[in-house]
């Protein structure tokens, strides 16, 4: 049978963190769009679509950002077998295929007016459509098993294995000849972008990452209700039987 | 306002933009919510029923 090990702890101080996440979340999504969408200026060279970034670099960033923070719950299930971690990276996963989604399409949409291409197979954009499919290879795989102590397992080794290809995103640009721009936020020296497109920009960031933080404890306390709920229902089988 | 939604001639990429991703966020914001409580609700009942089992 599955021991969920004693989640008390969590229980009680997820409750309120989803509440204040999600509230910050929309606090900054809020600042965010109106500043990005009205206030910032159209950018010298992209003109207007330069706002699509305000949607799509936050997409992109959250996506590898819950693919790492899955990738290390599943190494944290492995070493700890503490059953949270294993909950942890399920709840991350449809979240993160979401913002892949997002990226990947307002990508396109930025690509088609600026490129003159809606997709082109250079490194960055090849490596974030394989981190897509690894998405929906992990999801699959926690379906596709029965037993959810051997799902777990099964999706966490893929879910490591699928990590390299994170660095290899983040460095493409340098490492290959793309289409897709250098970085120009995390790298050696300060980001080169001005302030008045860099504020929204963070901003919007901040948001997503928030959104995320309130949806992945959410979800985590929605698997372990589920997971409770299996237990009580083989309980209360057994009660009646008795 | 037509300047606003004309978004200097890229309008028809900028809008949907925005309007995908805010569609997409909040199907994931609903989803999450609405499987919450759901299974919260569950969790309730079977446990009601769950000590009335144990007291027979």
């Amino acid at each position: 049978m599955f021991n969920l090990a004693n989640p008390h702890f969590f229980m009680r101080y997820s409750s309120p963190l989803v509440t204040w996440s999600g509230s910050l979340a929309a606090l900054l999504l809020a600042v965010g769009l109106v500043w990005g969408l009205v206030f910032a200026p159209p950018d010298y060279q992209m003109g207007d679509t330069v706002r699509i970034m305000f949607v799509h670099v936050p997409s992109a960033w959250m996506a590898m950002a819950a693919y790492t923070f899955m990738a290390s719950a599943s190494l944290a299930s492995f070493v700890w077998r503490h059953s949270l971690a294993d909950v942890a990276a399920r709840a991350a996963a449809p979240i993160g295929l979401g913002f892949n989604f997002l990226a990947l399409v307002t990508g396109a949409l930025w690509g088609q007016p600026m490129w003159g291409t809606f997709w082109v197979w250079d490194a960055r954009l090849t490596s974030f459509l394989v981190l897509f499919f690894f998405y929906i290879g992990y999801i699959a795989l926690w379906e596709a098993i029965e037993d959810p102590h051997k799902a777990g397992r099964a999706a966490a080794i893929l879910a490591i294995v699928g990590f390299i290809n994170v660095p290899i995103i983040k460095f493409s640009v340098d490492w290959w000849n793309t289409l897709h721009q250098p970085a120009s936020l995390i790298k050696m020296g300060a980001p080169s972008v001005h302030w008045t497109i860099l504020t929204p920009l963070l901003i919007m960031v901040a948001a997503y990452t928030v959104l995320f933080v309130a949806l992945l404890l959410m979800r985590m306390r929605t698997e372990v209700f589920i997971r409770q709920i299996h237990r009580l229902q083989i309980s209360v089988a057994a009660g009646k039987a008795g | 306002m037509s300047e606003f939604l004309h978004m200097g001639g890229y309008g028809a990429y900028v809008w949907p933009a925005y309007l995908l991703s805010a569609a997409v966020l909040a199907f994931m914001t609903i989803s999450a919510w609405s499987a919450y409580r759901k299974h919260k609700r569950l969790l309730h009942n079977l446990e009601g029923e769950n000590q009335q089992v144990g007291k027979r």
